[in-house]
């Protein structure tokens, strides 16, 4: 309609470039600048106040051969993302499912299941640090009830990362209306035609339901894995990651070398090792979706 | 039957904000009873001025108001231009512009982490509200992404009209692209506003002295100094989570359009 050459096209031009200036601005002062100083820095031993000192490939030798803490923090923060990433996604799918029969209520149901999701940080960690207390706390004031004493939960090595877990499972209404939006965006055709050929409802739950919604459910394994790996908040105000570094998660650690010890060199070697870790999980779970995620044509193209 | 199981569930999910108010209205003495008592005998209200009196959490709420709005503002001038760009405008580059952008989602800010801090401390503005306000005034991946979306619904046929009505870009923005966008906008608000307010790494790590202290990290200083009352610490922590309760339950639409935009048609 308008020709490509025209005054209006080229202020068009300009005006992108203009428009998505704030973005290229910050992209360049605060991720591509610092991408490449913290790239440098991995390779010097930094204490801010005085000149940055090349010590070469040492602090990656020491992260990855010589630290048992870094193993630690990797075995740890593994174990709280797969263990919770996946319970999350079921739990909240079975809610999605109950919700999604045209129930009554939904809107009350919904408020409920989501609203704690939506809250998080210092507070949320500090009423959690309660729930689990040892002598006072609601579940061991419940268990003693019935003359069970119950373990110290944050305060016991061999609970506290269950205890974490146990934690998250309080948002699992996040996921919840994404996947009642995939849910309601299944064609009801698809449910006659199987009906038509007599199948059951377990059968349209396994033909049906679940490969169309397969693609929320991926998006929703990716961002939840890559947030997992990030946790920092719980573990410095109800564990400060211990007891006995049970609790020492990946972050935790990377920040007390950068803002305590003031190690930012071998800080920022603890940032890669994250971003890699990060990047080849999330490279995993996208070549896996081949396998089992389903993209009906109307949905791929957007 | 799933009535059953749904009333269950929630249940669960509610009795932690229970226990948090039940306690938050008692006295130190019942707080340590057993078996508790849900409904405190008398109601300690003091508990909340207490907070007020030990600590200056006035203080904190102020210094946490003053970043939210400004990060609020910020995100949503700066997001709002840049996927107006993307979505609305055509001009070479910008398909790789946006992959790279979609691409920096992946990044862990810790990466980028250090060297800002020593940026900023180069520059002197450590314990300013600058290291944690300007970013968000240069759009960022997630948000603009989500309004990316958003506008792309928008039927472009609006775009040639006003053009030919003689519109600039900035006056299609204006006043055509942004007047249609108040749910998407909302959303944006919203998420931005639970992000900063409940923002702890990076007060921590930039705000030292208590003066600029905001409600994250009084709320951890709280805890440093009285560990064991829980009363005044849960009634502290439950002011901290009332502006973001009060806003989903007045914003939930908002809310749930948002999550769905990101989370269904990316």
């Amino acid at each position: 309609m308008i020709p490509p050459s025209s005054p209006m096209r080229r202020r068009e031009e300009r005006d992108g470039w203009l428009f998505a200036s704030p973005w290229l601005l910050g992209f360049l002062l605060f991720t591509v600048g610092p991408m490449i100083a913290s790239a440098f820095f991995a390779f010097t031993e930094y204490d801010v106040l005085t000149q940055p000192k090349w010590v070469g490939w040492a602090n990656f030798d020491k992260a990855l051969t010589d630290d048992p803490k870094v193993g630690q923090a990797l075995k740890v923060t593994s174990i709280y993302a797969v263990v919770s990433v996946p319970l999350q996604i079921l739990l909240g799918l079975c809610v999605a499912l109950l919700l999604n029969t045209r129930i009554r209520g939904l809107q009350f149901y919904r408020t409920v299941y989501y609203l704690p999701s939506v809250l998080s940080g210092v507070a949320v960690a500090l009423l959690w640090r309660w729930i689990y207390a040892p002598n006072f706390g609601l579940i061991n004031s419940f268990l003693a009830r019935f003359d069970i004493v119950g373990p110290g939960w944050l305060g016991d090595k061999d609970w506290a990362l269950t205890s974490m877990i146990g934690m998250s499972l309080w948002h699992v209404g996040g996921g919840i209306v994404i996947y009642l939006a995939g849910l309601q965006g299944v064609p009801s055709e698809l449910y006659e035609a199987v009906r038509v050929d007599g199948a059951g409802r377990g059968a349209a739950f396994w033909h049906i339901t679940l490969p169309m919604i397969t693609p929320v459910l991926f998006y929703n394994l990716v961002i939840g894995i890559i947030t997992a790996l990030q946790i920092f908040t719980q573990a410095l105000i109800m564990t400060n990651g211990g007891p006995h570094e049970a609790t020492l998660f990946i972050v935790l650690y990377l920040y007390r070398n950068a803002f305590q010890f003031f190690k930012m060199g071998y800080a920022s070697v603890l940032a890669w090792i994250l971003f890699g870790y990060i990047l080849v999980l999330t490279l995993l779970v996208y070549r896996s979706s081949g396998f089992w995620v389903f993209y009906a044509g109307e949905l791929k193209s957007r | 039957m799933s009535h059953l199981v749904l009333v269950a569930g929630g249940f669960f999910l509610m009795i932690p904000l229970a226990w948090m108010l039940s306690t938050s209205l008692k006295s130190l003495g019942t707080v340590m009873s057993l078996p508790p008592e849900w409904i405190p005998r008398t109601f300690h209200w003091e508990n909340y001025a207490d907070i007020f009196r030990l600590v200056p959490f006035g203080k904190y709420v102020w210094n946490t108001v003053v970043i939210t709005l400004l990060d609020v503002v910020g995100k949503i001038v700066s997001c709002s231009l840049v996927a107006f760009a993307f979505a609305r405008l055509r001009w070479r580059g910008r398909e790789a512009m946006f992959l790279i952008m979609l691409a920096t989602m992946m990044l862990p800010p810790q990466v980028t982490m250090i060297p800002q801090f020593v940026v900023f401390k180069h520059m002197e503005l450590i314990d300013t509200i600058v290291p944690l306000v300007l970013p968000n005034w240069l759009g960022g991946p997630f948000l603009t992404f989500l309004l990316r979306q958003f506008f792309m619904s928008i039927p472009l046929d609006l775009d040639d009209a006003a053009r030919i009505d003689g519109a600039s870009n900035f006056g299609i923005y204006w006043r055509v692209v942004l007047p249609l966008s108040k749910p998407a906008l909302a959303a944006v608000a919203i998420f931005m506003f639970n992000g900063s307010w409940n923002d702890f790494f990076g007060p921590l790590i930039y705000l030292h002295s208590r003066d600029k202290y905001t409600i994250a990290l009084g709320l951890r200083s709280f805890q440093d100094q009285n560990y064991t009352e829980w009363h005044l610490l849960m009634a502290a922590s439950l002011v901290a989570m009332l502006p973001v309760v009060l806003i989903f339950f007045f914003a939930q639409k908002y809310f749930i359009q948002g999550i769905v935009f990101t989370g269904v048609k990316g």
